[in-house]
């Protein structure tokens, strides 16, 4: 029953208390430029989860034959054998989607999310929990990506997956759509917007004061 | 000449890696508290980046393009699949490269950014710097060049970011806003003017 409870925590605390990008700032370079619309950011998410599951397992099996000093680059090398494989599936099974992700999928390997964790959970815990944390941080940064990219394509577009949902100007409908929720700027606003709600939630969570105003710190004494 | 000097141009501004394109944003978020080490962080991110697309683009066009091995009678080799491990390989390898070199012959440097020297390898902006160069067919000096004004306009934000943050320091902000959340705000003003540089056309 234990063990059922630790797993369990393990795979829901990434979701939103620890969650990868909001709060332990990871692999944001990914979560901001796919966002455009939700088919490229499920995509997106779909791979990245995939690849952090499958080289926690590998990177957690041979955990105790990799020697300390070349650990990053054999790490590495797993990492990008497996965003390798999933490339090419990619490109075999959803060209269209994997032309406009480019060199995004390839850019996993460098992806903080799973150097992070296979360096700092897999390496010291046997597979199976490997795989349900990479598993929930999986998850955790799936969803920051399918809220931003709702978001995006809702308001710029006017559809959500290609469906109209608010039938725009053009098509004769009522909705004029936001062009600056398609360009950079808008992503970093919602990303901004999401870590301080989430914050907000969690109040523990906000970073303390870099620089105390003297009158406060009078009252405070 | 020119050609060149207008690519140095683009890659640095009107596609500014972090502000535009979005990568590097890891090391941009967490390492511009102050200005001291993010100009340490952009120096080191503009040399690697210069010399690893270059390096990189070599590599790729004389050993993995399709047909790099028609000389060898293997016309349809395509080797081009590879590139990600190769490239990551040569990153790593010319980031602990540098890191030597600068250790024996230039302490005094070494010791202002030797820190982020080792962090360069899992930046994506160098990774995706390379694989740039790749999709859009540049040759060994445009990816030099590109790789040079890219850095640059890596350096150029990173040291902005670090001068507004340490004003904000001072700020009275909502709690949950603190630390990430105004950086993000932040740089969202920072991406806005940067885009006005996409209307600019570069002759």
């Amino acid at each position: 029953m234990a063990a059922k409870g630790f797993f369990w925590s393990t795979l829901t605390e990434p979701l939103i208390r620890q969650n990868p990008v909001t709060l332990q700032i990871l692999g944001i370079c990914s979560a901001l430029a796919v966002t455009t619309s939700l088919d490229t950011a499920l995509t997106m998410a779909a791979s990245l989860t995939v690849v952090l599951v499958l080289s926690a397992f590998f990177v957690s099996l041979i955990r105790r034959h990799i020697p300390d000093s070349i650990r990053l680059i054999v790490q590495i090398i797993i990492v990008a054998s497996l965003v390798i494989v999933i490339d090419q599936l990619l490109q075999a099974y959803l060209f269209d989607i994997s032309k406009r992700l480019s060199v995004f999928v390839g850019l996993i390997t460098t992806n903080c999310i799973v150097l992070g964790r296979t360096e700092s959970f897999s390496r010291s815990n046997p597979p199976v929990r490997s795989m349900v944390d990479a598993l929930g941080n999986g998850l955790g940064y799936s969803m920051v990506l399918t809220v931003i990219g709702s978001i995006r394509e809702l308001f710029g577009k006017g559809s959500l997956l290609g469906f109209d949902v608010l039938p725009t100007v053009d098509q004769g409908g009522w909705y004029t759509p936001l062009a600056l929720m398609l360009l950079a700027p808008s992503a970093f606003f919602l990303l901004g917007g999401l870590v301080w709600a989430i914050r907000s939630l969690n109040p523990e969570q906000a970073e303390a004061l870099e620089h105390v105003p003297p009158e406060k710190k009078e009252s405070r004494a | 000449m020119n050609d060149l000097a207008s690519l140095f141009l683009r890659a640095a501004f009107v596609e500014n890696m972090p502000l535009t394109l979005f990568l590097g944003l890891c090391t941009f978020l967490a390492l511009s508290r102050r200005t001291g080490t993010a100009v340490g962080l952009g120096i080191a991110v503009t040399l690697v980046l210069g010399a690893t697309a270059a390096l990189n683009q070599a590599i790729y066009h004389f050993i993995l393009a399709p047909g790099a091995w028609t000389w060898a009678g293997m016309p349809e080799l395509d080797l081009s699949y590879l590139k990600l491990i190769a490239f990551i390989g040569v990153i790593a390898a010319s980031v602990q490269l540098i890191e030597m070199v600068l250790d024996r012959y230039f302490p005094v440097i070494y010791s202002a950014f030797g820190v982020f020297l080792p962090l360069l390898t899992v930046h994506c902006a160098i990774l995706a710097g390379s694989l740039f160069t790749v999709e859009r067919n540049y040759d060994v000096t445009e990816s030099f060049v590109f790789g040079l004004g890219g850095g640059a306009g890596f350096a150029i934000a990173v040291i902005m970011l670090a001068g507004i943050r340490q004003r904000l320091a001072y700020a009275d902000l909502p709690a949950g806003l603190r630390g990430l959340g105004i950086t993000f705000v932040l740089a969202g003003m920072m991406s806005l003017g940067f885009s006005a540089f996409a209307q600019m056309v570069v002759a």
